[in-house]
């Protein structure tokens, strides 16, 4: 699951509440105060990001023995452990694109509903379902759509069972529902605040000049949303990247996932003295991260250009 | 350097202080005991000068031993009240690898590991990189030569066999070897405790099921098509396998070791029956082992010999794991006879193992295509 929690993730992916770098100049009297401001944070990040990434990234090009290697990445790179990043990467590109539209869908169905008392609900329980994962979570799943589970013997006393029907909760299809299960509400509480900042104005006058309602979404609604869409979809993905526990659960090994395969080599007592592939596979995701956020702050410049 | 140094020096000031503390026996008196480096209890002049020793530093530090696993919680009460020592038990549900992990990142804590009880390819691992002190306990004859190192840097415990184990309320017809799991009435029923490319058992269930189907130690690859198999049949389910999956019924089948199936599922579940499959019966022990930088190292060492007397093993035993001495305790008539027959019937050949090699080149093919067998 995100470290990140709702109230960050929401300021991460509205870009509308970003720090301005068109600032005043006369706010560089207050640099150095603001510098002190955010020291905690640095060596927050220092220490439990920089650090650890740091050390990952060394520990990969060497052998057990301590000397300097490309060992590690050549294994990570190749056979099971590619094929890992190629599921990992398949995985969260469905779990944070389908997740992202629907998330964007519901959350935009709530803000326009008139009921105030839905819109609480709905953000209360997007806040608890999206923080839900991990063995609970699957093993929720096994009890109700598992081959016993509840839910499915419902179905199958309806007659359908959804089982004979292409249906399997082991697969990649079932963990990519199990992780919409979490990654839904997060993105509805990621994008509430930019669906808010959509001003009733706006719709006004462009109905006002004639547009209808597709158009107004084509041509307004939908680029003032898009660079805060591709927030919340980065989020996700990065979240749906890094579960470990939940898949593990559901799949013991069956589906070639990389954190999985991370933790064979760190975690197991199966594979022993092989830390540093795992590390070599830890940089493959950070450097995965890495190229994906390039991408992002690219689409993001052009996308958001005109908002300056 | 200037720190080292009087690290260095306090470190012998500490020994001699130590040493005198203690009480030097005779025979040993001049050459102070360094517990660090004792091989044997014979080093602090018997048993009654390692206890003395053991209980001056008070505590020990144990890991990964969750207690209800093999009896542990019995043994690590039972110990401590025995000596008066102190246990802290640190991470009970972690795995071989994380002990290692913290025998290197904790050095030089009080609150590192001083004991170890792990798989026997991470002990050999370790011994390797010299996390190990070598020590021999005074039941060192009754391990089996293939179960320990010469040298005594690692020594087997206790173990089992992989096993099958069902709900007898929900599994009407008893399966008794992995050809019977084939049969389409166990659809959806089997799974095994976890991932084989992590979790040990799940490892040695497709070794066994190797040796089942024409395999060998040497060769691993039926083990792996026979859960392609099963998975291809329906009858797999690739969910870890635990005791609410079985109380949400999804896995009324579990493979895994005999004692584990004991311990953690026939509790919950009185209808719990364990079989060793008839055409797969592979064993395996954990290993002991002391950190060569304990920072309680007699109370380590006597750790291992309480685990290795009469009443060690045979509070493992009741704990339905085989202790390694079982076999000499049967033939002295030590053993706890109701706890000997309340284990799953063994197969009567004798136990072998795979050697390492083996190991290594079957865990690094379980890796490769356990995934692409089950999932494609």
């Amino acid at each position: 699951m995100s470290l990140v929690g709702p109230r960050d993730a929401a300021i991460i992916a509205d870009p509308a509440r970003w720090p301005d770098p068109a600032l005043p100049k006369r706010r560089t009297r207050h640099a150095f105060a603001a510098s002190v401001g955010i020291l905690p944070f640095g060596i927050y990040t220092t220490l439990f990001l920089l650090v650890p990434a740091g050390a990952v990234a060394v520990e990969a090009f060497r052998s057990p023995t301590g000397h300097w290697t490309w060992a590690n990445i050549a294994t990570a790179t190749h056979g099971v452990y590619l094929n890992g990043f190629e599921s990992s990467i398949e995985l969260s590109v469905i779990t944070s694109i389908i997740p992202g539209i629907l998330g964007l869908i519901v959350a935009n169905a709530v803000l326009t509903s008139r009921g105030r008392m839905l819109r609480r609900i709905v953000s209360t329980a997007s806040g608890v379902f999206a923080q839900f994962g991990g063995v609970p979570l699957a093993f929720l799943f096994i009890a109700t759509l598992g081959t016993t589970g509840l839910v499915t013997d419902w179905l199958k006393a309806l007659g359908f069972d959804p089982w004979d029907h292409g249906f399997d909760l082991y697969k990649l299809l079932g963990v990519a529902i199990v992780y919409t299960y979490f990654q839904l509400p997060l993105m509805v509480l990621v994008i509430t605040p930019a669906l808010e900042g959509l001003r009733p104005a706006w719709r006004e006058a462009a109905s006002g000049l004639g547009a209808r309602g597709w158009q107004y979404w084509r041509y307004v609604g939908g680029p003032v949303l898009f660079p805060s869409f591709l927030g919340g979809v980065l989020l996700l993905f990065g979240g749906s990247l890094s579960a470990y526990a939940t898949a593990e659960a559901l799949t013991s090994g069956s589906i070639a996932l990389s954190p999985i395969q991370i933790g064979d080599f760190l975690n197991g007592n199966v594979i022993a003295g092989q830390q540093n592939v795992g590390k070599a596979i830890g940089l493959g995701m950070v450097v995965i991260i890495a190229v994906v956020m390039v991408f992002y702050v690219l689409l993001q410049r052009r996308a958001s250009r005109w908002l300056r | 350097m200037k720190v080292r140094l009087r690290a260095a020096l306090t470190s012998v000031a500490a020994l001699t202080v130590g040493a005198a503390l203690t009480g030097i026996t005779p025979s040993t008196a001049g050459a102070a005991v360094n517990p660090s480096t004792a091989k044997s209890a014979a080093a602090f002049g018997g048993m009654a000068g390692l206890i003395k020793a053991a209980q001056k530093e008070g505590t020990l530090n144990v890991i990964t031993l969750p207690a209800d696993w093999a009896n542990y919680g019995t043994i690590i009460n039972d110990f401590s009240k025995k000596y008066g020592i102190k246990i802290n038990s640190e991470n009970p549900d972690g795995t071989s690898a994380e002990e290692i992990t913290a025998v290197t990142t904790e050095k030089g804590q009080s609150r590192a590991p001083d004991v170890l009880d792990l798989g026997t390819s991470f002990a050999i691992s370790a011994a390797s990189q010299g996390l190990l002190a070598p020590y021999k306990v005074q039941s060192w004859n009754d391990i089996p030569a293939t179960a320990k190192d010469a040298n005594g840097d690692w020594f087997d415990d206790y173990g089992g066999y992989v096993s099958i184990g069902y709900n007898s309320k929900v599994v009407k017809v008893p399966p008794t070897s992995f050809k019977d799991l084939l049969k389409p009435i166990y659809k959806n029923q089997v799974a095994l405790n976890g991932n084989p490319t992590q979790a040990g058992a799940a490892f040695a269930a497709v070794y066994a099921a190797a040796l089942a189907n024409g395999g060998s130690f040497g060769n691993i690859a039926p083990g792996i098509n026979y859960f392609k198999k099963l998975s291809a049949e329906g009858n797999f389910v690739p969910v870890t396998g635990s005791e609410s999956t079985v109380e949400s019924g999804q896995t009324p089948i579990l493979i895994w070791w005999d004692y584990l199936e004991e311990s953690e599922v026939a509790q919950k579940f009185p209808g719990w029956k364990v079989v060793i499959p008839s055409d797969g019966h592979y064993a395996a022990y954990y290993s002991q082992a002391i950190s060569a930088t304990a920072p309680d190292p007699a109370a380590a060492r006597l750790w291992e010999e309480y685990l290795y007397s009469t009443t060690g093993q045979n509070l493992w035993l009741q704990g339905s794991a085989r202790p390694i001495e079982l076999a000499t305790m049967v033939k002295d008539g030590t053993a706890n006879k109701a706890a000997v027959a309340a284990l799953p019937k063994a197969p009567s050949s004798t136990i072998t193992f795979p050697s390492v090699a083996q190991t290594t080149a079957a865990e690094n093919l379980v890796s490769q295509d356990w995934a692409s067998a089950i999932g494609g």
